[in-house]
């Protein structure tokens, strides 16, 4: 794409497309590292996924000002302005994946006898496509690919499947173990967790198309 | 060179369409081959760089380029199916038809009462002093003037501020009762607060009128017009719906002007 006349109007939007990036790139290590913490138990990891939770909010605020700012002083036009209300509506989504990973490691100290406690190993295969959703996306924003913005869209019926069968294996394992059902329960907000991360990552994808090429992509499905 | 028109338009009704319309000064080619319809109930904008002929185009659509002897024009241009060019209409008819407001304000140095007059006397469009009268209130109603010059409608136009004479010139267009009122850079003499009342006006007078103007402010494009054609040297680029061309424009050279890349 070439360069604005106005230099600094490109100079704005790299930063913010910057921004982005870093929130994303915060976000799948979060998403990686809460289920790590959660596995293998570690609350030192945990209470780091927490705390670096609040630098993903700041980079949020950060955006949102800057897309503001953008729009007051440069009064963006077609792809710039579908640009950058992409990344107002991206950042408030990426912030939200940082909170459900948030929110798992905050579960990581209400399992008990972890080490007895089959389902876990279930989630970690669960992680991987969330995080991977999550990577791709942020990919094809980079990129600003609208074909690999669609793949990650149907990457979301795997995690949806992926949910489902977890949800009968822990409901299954509750009713021959009802003395872990509490440590269950926690499995199954956790996986309901990564399912949405999964559906915050097709919205992503969605806003991706629109910035890229204007339209939102067709529903497969419904 | 094709022009790409978006398919979402649904306009029925033109007030003006132009058929491969070229316009040349002496061997210069300054519009190539542009065919429109300029649609009656909205305002068209037309935009591109300086140089780019949308002015040239928006001139031939009242045959103000006549005036100019090496200016010549090919293809159709019909005002309500009528060929304005090789009909018998008479030019000055079709200039009371077809009113134009130009850049910089340009009253008559007479009273503000005569501004108005002027032309409906000439054509004969109002009996007495009464019609006239109500024509010239009537006017500067509708160009939202009356208020600010009803007690001194003897004072010469040119003591006007800037704003007000540009809505005295609207007003002694709307005066001839148009059917098309063309206006070339109206705004870019005045100041935010004079252009966001001519803005106003032109809302206002959306609907009535055919409107078409000519605007290097892409903000006021987007703000006024309802259609927008953007032109490049000498090419119609582009033309659909404004809110379409300012979000999501299909053509690479009409989205590298209206984002700021051109050149």
């Amino acid at each position: 794409m070439p360069e604005h006349t106005v230099k600094a109007f490109d100079e704005d939007i790299t930063h913010l497309r910057g921004l982005i990036a870093e929130m994303g790139g915060l976000s799948e290590l979060a998403i990686q590292e809460s289920l790590d913490a959660m596995v293998r138990g570690d609350e030192t990891l945990a209470a780091e996924v927490v705390k670096r939770d609040r630098k993903i909010d700041e980079l949020h605020t950060e955006v949102d000002k800057l897309a503001v700012r953008v729009i007051a002083l440069r009064a963006p036009m077609a792809d710039d302005l579908r640009e950058v209300v992409a990344a107002l509506k991206i950042a408030g989504v990426v912030e939200r994946i940082g909170d459900y990973s948030k929110n798992i490691a905050k579960r990581v100290g209400k399992i008990e006898g972890r080490d007895r406690f089959e389902p876990l190993t279930l989630l970690p295969a669960m992680g991987d496509l969330a995080a991977e959703m999550v990577h791709d996306v942020l990919s094809a924003y980079a990129a600003r690919d609208p074909l690999l913005a669609k793949e990650v869209i149907a990457a979301d019926d795997k995690v949806d499947a992926f949910y489902n069968s977890i949800f009968r294996n822990v409901v299954s394992y509750m009713v021959e173990n009802p003395a872990t059902i509490s440590s269950a329960a926690q499995l199954l907000f956790v996986a309901r967790n990564l399912e949405r991360i999964g559906d915050h990552a097709t919205n992503v994808a969605e806003m991706v198309h629109f910035a890229a090429t204007g339209t939102y992509p067709p529903d497969e499905d419904d | 060179m094709v022009t790409i028109v978006h398919p979402n338009l649904e306009d029925t009704d033109a007030k003006m369409s132009a058929r491969g319309v070229s316009v040349y000064y002496g061997d210069k080619k300054a519009i190539d081959n542009v065919s429109i319809d300029i649609p009656t109930k909205y305002v068209t904008a037309f935009i591109g760089p300086s140089g780019c002929g949308k002015s040239t185009f928006l001139r031939a659509l009242n045959r103000m380029n006549d005036t100019i002897p090496s200016a010549r024009v090919e293809g159709d241009i019909m005002l309500d199916g009528e060929d304005i060019y090789r009909s018998k209409m008479d030019v000055v008819q079709l200039r009371a038809r077809v009113g134009m407001v130009f850049q910089k304000p340009n009253p008559f140095p007479k009273s503000i009462y005569e501004n108005i007059a002027y032309g409906p006397k000439i054509h004969g469009l109002a009996d007495g002093k009464d019609e006239l009268d109500a024509v010239v209130e009537k006017s500067l109603q509708r160009a939202g003037l009356w208020n600010e010059v009803k007690d001194r409608l003897t004072d010469s136009g040119t003591a006007l501020s800037g704003g007000q004479q540009q809505r005295l010139c609207i007003a002694r267009a709307i005066a001839v009762d148009p059917e098309v009122i063309l206006m070339d850079e109206p705004c870019s003499a005045l100041d935010p607060i004079a252009t966001a009342k001519i803005e106003e006006l032109i809302d206002e007078l959306n609907g009535r009128y055919a409107i078409v103007i000519v605007t290097h402010s892409m903000q006021q494009a987007a703000r006024v017009s309802q259609r927008t054609a953007f032109f490049h040297l000498g090419n119609m680029v582009e033309y659909g719906r404004t809110s379409d061309i300012f979000t999501n424009p299909q053509e690479e050279r009409t989205k590298d002007y209206i984002t700021g890349r051109y050149g």
